[in-house]
């Protein structure tokens, strides 16, 4: 509860609203103590009066009464009818969702149903009906709008107690002999309450301009009292003579709902975890890039060449260093297998190349990306757009997800070649059909019009491949494009990838976590752990000699078919966290050949054969034949 | 598709049948008989029997429901004794009037809102965002009766830019031009509320939507950023940004009854606001029975568009 208030407090919005409606509410409240005239004391000599005349702050109305006097009072009793309106449909309407939440079952169909017919009308049109019947007056019209909000929280916490009434701990009180309704007290309504809070935030405000609106139609309170509806109402005759008369009540029922509103949004956003994570922050077209130091220079021939890559997230005061400085480079018809487990920063090393890091919170600190010898670290947003997908191509995970729902896999793919190149729509379609049969996918010219939903697991795998061939590019990147596959699918999609390669001359980076897939693919290997390289070298030598503890601990987790001898052994401990990285080598928690000066200093990624690279103090012997 | 529509006009019928009931029922609770209410107290009670007897009201609840339900679907709503012409007659007329006004302020807060929201998404914690966002809650915060009286105070009689109020001008013709100056003011102040909703809700949508895995695709597929927002982020956010402007559709028709009052427009609202102050009983009960099953009717076409834009309902 404390929590709630320091961050209701933190929102400046909210602030600004809970002052400003104290500062109402106090008013209303002392009210009747101030030295006030007579609201209702009717002078028709002293009518229309402007404000700031003497004896009258804010001048009076038509009757020649105090308009200050009046503003006051009405307000009074337009928080009191807005209030007691919202108090009554969040109880009536929470206990009616609670009762059909709890009972579930032909009672939860009958009520819901007659919920449904009352938000079936749109609402004003119920409230007349009622006032209607009732005839017009103040309690009345307090009726018809806590009658027409009660459908509204109705339904919110029914939605809510279902998902609680199901719950173990209303199983344990039911054994343990509670009663219905002690069950509904004790263990349903701290729940829900939450969820009235805020259903209560949100309508508060509406509720005080409905009964201003019934007032202000002349169907609430009555003369003499008014309340700030009915003085609008009443002000409207002399809008154009006296526009003040209209002005002061106006005004001041903006400023309740205001505040009531700015209020509600920081309750909202201090009781919706989802909101109060910041989660809800929109990634930015490209990467943010904020390097410090100096930008490496590009050095050799590769085709495409990370150069001490940095990416951080930067989450509130925390940062995360998810990439810690990364070497890699790839040239043309190469494989280059990345590995390493999950978290250990081989997606988001991929990522940042294009740009393609959720920013906020992503934020590239450091390092440059060397596509032809070109940075495209910071380079130009539109110089980055052209190359995306037209030169240097992703491979997604989970094609279920990252292919648009809502368009055909023939659209997708079009679209992917017409933001590149200027063709017609039909040369786009048909060599969008023309992708589809390129990857094995059958009847291309239907399946071009089916939507991701309707395609197999492999069959969307294939399209996201399609896609990325789309524009001939010079290099893929590919990240886990097998893992939500089943073996046989897997098999036909790598020998897929490694014929276009073959044929195309693709350079293809291939993120992983599995080595078998390594060792059918790729031409070299790199392996990552917390965000940094510690091994690389020819696929065949690192596998079959691992010179990192890390690599041959991670080597030693695969059971390998046919061969009793090795030991199969998890790692022990878990990987560091990122943003709380030791001093030293990252690995030595968890290594059993652990020094010292393993916890020390930087550790370097030093050459341990003519083409394979440690970041070891410490490596393994490398056989001579396993030397590259 | 056919199937579809047919399946949600189908179970539309009892909804439309349970709005009737809860109509009726209410209108049945009022105090004393609306025969003491149409003749004056003055009345002899000869003549308060003989009412009573031509109204039907000397019969039981539900036969009387029956005999009301059976004559609306005969198109017969009743007889306005304030207005002296049949119920069905005035409401047509006048729901035109609204229709107007409100179709034209729907339209309009649905543009506006989404756009306003799509850019605030677009540009988060932005200036054009903060603005927009300030510009909403001031929106929706705002009475639109007082909104909409400080327009004819600035823009009509200050300005002289458009007429006060009405629908028509006293003279002259009643072509467009006039429709559209007589328009501008009403449909402007009663789209307010509901735009600052939309955009709110378009926002958040958005957000959520771009978060999502398929925009990283469009956008490494070199997708421009423009198209990635405006095609492929709002395509997707309409799915849930659509059933909001149905229940929106509602509040602007709501909305309308201040708007008509204010504006002195035609309208259905005004016509139930001045029924219920005369008590006018049938034409309050007709009034608002039709009006609710336009509105019925409207939300299904809504979940029909809703279908029509996402495939993954309607296969």
């Amino acid at each position: 509860m404390r929590a709630f208030f320091a961050l209701l407090a933190r929102n400046r919005l909210a602030l600004v609203g809970l002052i400003v409606m104290g500062c109402v509410m106090i008013l209303a409240l002392i009210t009747p103590i101030l030295p006030l005239a007579d609201p209702d004391v009717t002078d028709t000599s002293q009518r229309f009066q402007r404000p700031f005349t003497e004896g009258a702050l804010l001048g009076t109305d038509h009757l020649g009464r105090d308009l200050l006097s009046r503003l006051l009072w009405g307000t009074r009793l337009s928080l009191a009818v807005g209030i007691a309106a919202a108090v009554i449909a969040a109880t009536l309407g929470a206990a009616i969702g609670i009762v059909a939440g709890f009972y579930g079952g032909r009672t939860d169909n009958v009520i819901m149903r007659g919920v449904d017919m009352l938000m079936a009308f749109p609402y004003i049109l119920l409230a007349l009906a009622i006032v209607a019947a009732l005839g017009p007056g103040l309690m009345n019209a307090l009726i018809a709008v806590a009658a027409v909000n009660i459908p509204f929280f109705a339904r919110n916490i029914r939605g809510v107690t279902v998902g609680i009434a199901n719950k173990e701990f209303v199983d344990a009180a039911r054994l343990s002999g509670m009663g219905d309704l002690r069950i509904i007290l004790t263990e349903i309504l701290p729940n829900v309450i939450p969820v009235i809070v805020i259903a209560m935030s949100t309508t508060v405000g509406w509720m005080i301009l409905e009964t201003a609106g019934l007032s202000f139609l002349g169907l609430g309170s009555q003369p003499p009292k008014a309340d700030l509806g009915s003085m609008l109402g009443e002000a409207r005759s002399a809008l154009i003579t006296n526009p003040h008369t209209s002005v002061v009540p106006g005004v001041m029922i903006l400023i309740i709902v205001m505040a009531v509103n700015l209020l509600g949004d920081g309750v909202r956003e201090a009781l919706d975890p989802r909101l109060r994570s910041g989660a809800l922050t929109r990634p930015m077209a490209a990467t943010l890039v904020r390097r410090k130091g100096p930008v490496p220079e590009a050095s050799d021939d590769a085709l495409l060449a990370l150069r001490g890559l940095e990416t951080q997230f930067h989450v509130k005061s925390r940062i995360y260093r998810a990439v810690g400085g990364v070497d890699l480079q790839v040239r043309p018809g190469e494989c280059l297998g990345l590995i390493g487990e999950s978290g250990s920063g081989k997606s988001v090393t991929a990522l940042s190349i294009m740009g393609l890091v959720a920013s906020p919170p992503g934020v590239i600190t450091g390092g440059a990306v060397h596509y032809k010898g070109r940075d495209l670290i910071g380079a130009r947003y539109e110089d980055l757009r052209r190359l995306r997908g037209n030169e240097i191509a992703y491979i997604f995970q989970d094609p279920l997800a990252t292919l648009h729902p809502l368009y055909s896999v023939g659209d997708q793919l079009a679209e992917a070649i017409t933001c590149h190149h200027n063709v017609s729509k039909a040369e786009a379609r048909a060599r969008a059909v023309n992708l589809l049969k390129s990857v094995r996918i059958p009847n291309a010219e239907d399946r071009a019009n089916s939507y991701p939903h309707e395609l197999s697991g492999g069959m969307r795998q294939r399209v996201g491949i399609a896609m990325a061939l789309a524009n001939d590019p010079e290099v893929i990147i590919a990240d886990e494009p097998t893992t939500a596959l089943d073996v046989t699918v897997q098999a036909q999609i790598l020998s897929l990838l490694d014929d276009l390669r073959r044929e195309r001359g693709l350079a293809i980076v291939f993120i992983t976590h599995d080595f078998g897939v390594v060792a059918q693919l790729c031409d070299r290997v790199a392996v990552m752990y917390a965000g940094r390289i510690v091994e690389e070298g020819p696929t065949d030598a690192i596998l079959n000699a691992p010179a990192h503890p890390y690599a041959a601990r991670l080597m030693a987790c695969v059971p390998e078919l046919g061969e009793g001898r090795r030991e199969l052994a998890a790692i022990p401990g878990l990987p560091p966290a990122v943003n709380d990285l030791p001093d030293g080598c990252a690995f030595a928690p968890r290594c059993d050949k652990a020094q010292p000066a393993c916890r020390t200093g930087e550790i370097a990624l030093a050459r341990s054969s003519d083409v394979r690279r440690v970041r070891c103090i410490d490596p393994e012997p490398i056989p001579e034949e396993a030397a590259g | 598709m056919a199937g579809y529509i047919l399946k949600r006009l189908i179970s539309a019928i009892p909804v439309l049948l349970g709005i009737s009931i809860i109509v009726f029922v209410i209108m049945a609770l009022i105090p004393g008989d609306p025969a003491t209410a149409i003749l004056g107290s003055y009345a002899t009670p000869e003549n308060v029997e003989r009412l009573n007897r031509d109204l039907g009201l000397d019969k039981g609840m539900v036969q009387r429901y029956f005999i009301w339900l059976g004559n609306m679907l005969t198109g017969d709503f009743g007889r306005s004794f304030a207005l002296n012409r049949p119920v069905i007659d005035e409401v047509l007329e006048r729901f035109n009037a609204t229709l107007v006004l409100a179709g034209t302020s729907f339209i309009l807060c649905s543009l506006v809102g989404v756009a306003a929201g799509v850019v605030s998404a677009s540009r988060q914690y932005g200036l054009a965002d903060k603005a927009i966002t300030f510009v909403v809650l001031l929106g929706i915060s705002i009475p639109s009766f007082f909104l909409g009286m400080m327009m004819i105070l600035i823009f009509a009689v200050n300005l002289r830019m458009f007429p006060v109020s009405g629908m028509w001008p006293i003279y002259g013709d009643r072509d467009l031009a006039a429709l559209i100056s007589h328009l501008t003011l009403p449909a402007l102040a009663l789209a307010v509320v509901a735009t600052g909703v939309i955009a709110r809700l378009a926002r958040s949508a958005m957000l959520e939507v771009l978060r999502q895995d398929f925009i990283r695709t469009a956008r490494a597929k070199g997708v421009h950023e423009r198209s990635v927002i405006w095609r492929h982020a709002l395509r997707a956010a309409m799915v849930s940004i659509i059933p909001v402007l149905g229940i929106q559709a509602g509040f602007v028709l709501s909305g309308a009854v201040y708007i008509e009052i204010v504006f002195q427009w035609p309208g259905v609202g005004r016509m139930l606001v001045d029924a219920i102050l005369k008590r006018d009983i049938l034409l309050v009960q007709g009034g608002v029975v039709f009006v609710a099953a336009c509105y019925v009717m409207f939300n299904i076409a809504v979940d029909v568009a809703q279908t029509l834009l996402d495939p993954r309902i309607r296969s």
